[in-house]
């Protein structure tokens, strides 16, 4: 029998509903996998091998019956530990939350368990998603899969270490700016970033309130469709939601490019890139080329403006989102807080105190504005925005260490759509000594049907899926 | 202005920070019960949401945008087309985010002002933010310990912040008192100072010139209209001996002591918190529109100050009308005499207001009855009568004679004598109107 933790949301779905395997034995061999390669890999925090085991039992019974309408039933998918789950432990993988037991689900993780998934652990990520490492988890880093020596990105790095792996069959980070977008890149695997205000926010533990958006790690571009639309939706319970319907993504979705305008930003090629990402990602825009798509080369705001932009607006909202940690509750003080969330806590304190908003806080949601109208602009001449997803592949253990802007550098490329709002995705294009390469497709606003069949039209054209680690 | 406060060569500056706890029926940012003062128990109307876990997110309640817009209407605010709520930070046990959220420079209602007999009072703004939970120093177990209620987390409180215009105690009662009166007349808040749910900041300083002095003293603890006037004496008091001597009085906040009528100092300026406001990202900027306004304004009710005029129309004098205006329960009982028959208004307002007639027992049908039938058994007929009168006139020669030396009110005493003889049964006009034929 093949291994079926290998298999992708859609074959499980198949399999399961053909009865050719049954939900239990599909979450039996994710959690064999997870205990077999967490000693190298370390993407969970908490592994619910009970609880898991107890829903694929349930969700095999409701299989026995004659139909059912559930995308994700009986399919095992892991979860950012910033997904607040009932009474399952939720660290954000910090000590400060260490033994905390939430009091109700997260709005991702209500709709992913309505879907019928089997929630099988909770993924490392940088300590409450201050990061692009993973390695500033409270627990320890994450090794990516294709080289353990080597950092998984983040801070959604746990759950793109564990799709790589094939440690889970789908799962489900969150991106600040680049969070599920960067770790997918370097791990070589779909990371889809929607729309800001596409996916509820309630119940995660928040990093930046007006950027935060959850989103789909997966093996496939069919998957992330599955999944968003398990998750994607207005809630009563999260103002900045939409209540544009939700389209059906995967039925919706074709590989037939044609009049697609895919535009090139100069800017976004960056001189001082990695030597050979540059030239595989325009090789991969060719390639769209040929399968209908009109390229057309377009000059944009240096992306580098963004950095200094998102790094206020980011810390400013940390330094509040945070306060509710105040040693009263949790159970551990606020000397538990890791160096770099004092650091974020610190600057943008400073950066929203009186005397110095004006000049920070205030600068920044100008420049912000700016930012978007440079992406409206461009959004009048092009339909997608194609770039390398970040200028190298991944860095050894220990490169963010004492490297305070390490994150900002590294999504120094998707900075500035988080920033716009836009949705975005991540596509592996190939290896470069050994490790993935992604490219990025950006949509405008409420666009990820757009963005993902230009996704799934590449990725029907390449054998990826056949490259593991 | 209070005589004794005028005859100083200072002038009063006050301005006041009034919040009002709106009884909506969930609060202002989740689906939790609203209702504080009467709740059974501690931490029953809680959610992640009021209780500040991680993950909960604030949803604006809609009731409580458009009663403080209501308020705005009635105080004469400018009602921009945009407002945003905005995080103010600080740390304190009853604030469970480590931030409160508030609004600073879009708040839903602008500008206002309130009239008073002695002048009018301008209004800078008046915004809408959410509770604190509330605390308890309590000894358990022999412990000294804080506790936290978080059924008052996060309930609507609006905030009416003046210009510094009152000028003296007696305004500022008048003052707070109209504010009061109004927001009840709206039905949007009990304002009820003991339980808290209308709190009082008073901002004093003195002036040699009218002018604003480039110091003000924040008073806080003041929970009633009484010690909002005395916390302006005794500060006016306080600021004139230092003023007299040269000095200036030190920028802080005091409370106000009702034990002793006196201030005491909290926090100088110098510990002033940097609240660290900005727009809060949860919370999506809030178009108000015309349309949306014009809607609310239709729930604008007669204000008191109309309402008094209207009853003083009906003959009520202005003192009952006052009472009367202040009392939905008399206010209703006068509207429904009006209906059944408006000759009986005078009688049924003086009847309440000297509680001689329960409005909360007898129904105004059956008040207006009881009105009837006295009427209809009092002794009109002259026959009956004159033997009476004739009999009192020849029993008081003396007071017969005051009458024809010119004493009118003579006249009373025979009215007053001919009632007392027949058991207050004789038609009061008709005896009048016997006397002064048998007397002349």
């Amino acid at each position: 029998m093949t291994d079926l933790s290998k298999l992708t949301i859609e074959e499980s779905r198949k399999g399961l509903d053909a009865k050719e395997f049954s939900s239990v034995e599909l979450t039996t061999a994710c959690l064999d996998s997870i205990k077999k390669q967490e000693p190298t890999l370390h993407a969970f925090v908490t592994v619910l091998e009970d609880d898991a085991m107890g829903s694929a039992k349930l969700a095999d019974k409701e299989l026995a019956q004659t139909s059912h309408d559930k995308p994700l039933l009986g399919i095992p998918v892991s979860l950012k530990d910033n997904f607040l789950t009932k009474d399952q432990r939720t660290t954000a993988s910090s000590k400060v939350l260490d033994s905390y037991q939430p009091q109700f689900d997260a709005t991702v993780v209500k709709k992913l368990r309505q879907s019928g998934a089997v929630i099988i652990g909770k993924n490392n990520m940088d300590a409450w998603a201050h990061g692009s490492s993973t390695e500033t988890s409270d627990f320890g880093p994450t090794h990516n899969p294709w080289d353990p020596s080597r950092l998984p990105g983040g801070s959604s790095g746990g759950s793109a270490a564990a799709i790589s792996a094939n440690e889970v069959i789908g799962a489900v980070g969150s991106e600040t700016a680049g969070s599920v977008r960067q770790p997918a890149s370097w791990c070589g695997v779909i990371g889809f970033k929607p729309t800001y205000g596409r996916v509820s926010r309630y119940g995660v533990v928040a990093m930046e309130s007006s950027l935060d958006s959850p989103g789909p790690l997966s093996k496939t571009v069919r998957d992330a469709a599955i999944m968003l639309g398990a998750i994607a939706g207005h809630d009563e319970f999260d103002a900045t939601t939409s209540s544009i319907a939700v389209p059906n993504y995967l039925h919706d979705l074709q590989s037939n490019l044609h009049n697609l305008r895919i535009g090139l930003p100069k800017e976004y090629f960056l001189k001082d890139a990695q030597a050979g990402i540059n030239e595989m990602v325009m090789n991969s825009a060719k390639q769209l080329e040929k399968l209908g798509a009109k390229l057309v080369e377009v000059n944009m705001m240096d992306p580098k403006y963004s950095i200094a932009d998102y790094t206020i607006i980011q810390r400013a909202g940390v330094s509040s989102n945070l306060s509710r940690f105040d040693g009263v509750r949790y159970g551990n003080d606020r000397s538990s807080f890791g160096p770099e969330a004092k650091r974020r806590i610190m600057l943008g304190s400073y950066a929203l105190s009186s005397g110095y908003y004006d000049a920070y806080y205030k600068r920044a949601q100008q420049v912000r504005m700016l930012l978007k109208r440079d992406f409206d602009r461009i959004f009048g001449q092009v339909d997608l925005i194609l770039a390398p997803t970040a200028p190298s592949t991944a860095l050894p253990i220990g490169a963010s260490l004492n490297q305070s802007m390490f994150g900002e550098l590294s999504d120094l490329l998707i900075e500035g759509s988080s920033l716009a709002g836009l949705t975005g995705i991540n596509v592996p294009v190939g290896l470069l000594a050994g490790l993935p390469v992604g490219m990025q497709l950006i949509g405008n606003h409420f666009e990820e049907q757009k963005v993902l069949n230009a996704a799934y039209a590449y990725e029907q054209s390449i054998d990826w899926k056949e490259i593991k680690p | 202005m209070n005589s004794n406060l005028q005859s100083t060569t200072y002038n009063l500056i006050c301005g006041a920070e009034i919040h009002v706890e709106l009884k909506t029926k969930s609060k202002m940012f989740c689906g939790c019960k609203n209702d504080p003062f009467h709740a059974p128990e501690p931490n029953i109307y809680t959610c992640p949401v009021c209780l500040g876990l991680p993950g909960g997110l604030p949803v604006p309640n809609k009731q409580a945008i458009e009663d403080t817009i209501l308020l705005g209407l009635a105080l004469h605010c400018e009602i921009p087309g945009l407002a945003h709520f905005d995080r103010k930070h600080y740390f304190y046990p009853d604030l469970p985010k480590g931030y409160q959220i508030s609004q600073k420079d879009e708040p839903f209602c602008m500008g206002g002002y309130v009239d008073t007999s002695f002048g009018r009072v301008r209004l800078n703004h008046i915004h809408l933010e959410e509770d604190a939970a509330k605390m308890h120093h309590a000894t358990v177990d022999g412990k000294k310990v804080s506790l936290i209620d978080y059924n008052r987390s996060s309930v609507a409180l609006m905030e009416i912040v003046t210009e510094p215009d009152i000028r003296s105690p007696e305004q500022a009662k008048e003052f707070l008192k109209n504010v009061r009166d109004i927001i009840r007349s709206l039905g949007i808040s009990d304002c009820d100072m003991e339980k808290g749910s209308m709190r009082l900041e008073a901002n004093i300083s003195l002036s040699p010139d009218g002018k604003l002095p480039p110091y003000k003293v924040e008073v806080k603890n003041i929970n009633s209209f009484r010690y909002f006037a005395n916390a302006m004496t005794t500060e006016f008091t306080r600021h004139s001996e230092i003023l007299d001597r040269g000095e200036t009085p030190v920028q802080e906040t005091r409370g106000y002591r009702a034990d002793t009528g006196t201030t005491v100092s909290q926090r100088i300026k110098e510990d002033a918190a940097d609240y660290r406001y900005f727009p809060d990202p949860d919370i999506p900027s809030i178009v108000v529109s015309r349309e949306w306004v014009a809607e609310i304004a239709k729930r604008l009710p007669e204000l008191p100050s109309s309402k008094i005029d209207s009853l003083v129309a009906l003959g009520i004098v202005e003192s009952a009308a006052k009472i009367i205006v202040n009392n939905s329960g008399m206010m209703d009982y006068i509207e429904q005499v009006k209906t059944l028959n408006p000759k009986y208004v005078q009688s049924a307002a003086k009847d309440m207001v000297n509680k001689k007639v329960d409005y909360l027992v007898v129904t105004p049908e059956a008040y207006i009855k009881s009105l009837e039938s006295k009427s209809a058994a009092k002794i009109t007929d002259e026959s009956v009568l004159k033997p009476i009168i004739e009999k009192i006139l020849a029993d008081n020669p003396t007071v017969v004679a005051d009458y024809k030396a010119g004493k009118q009110n003579a006249l009373g005493f025979f009215v007053g004598a001919v009632m007392k003889s027949t058991a207050g049964k004789a038609d009061a006009a008709i005896a009048g109107k016997l006397l002064k034929d048998l007397l002349n």
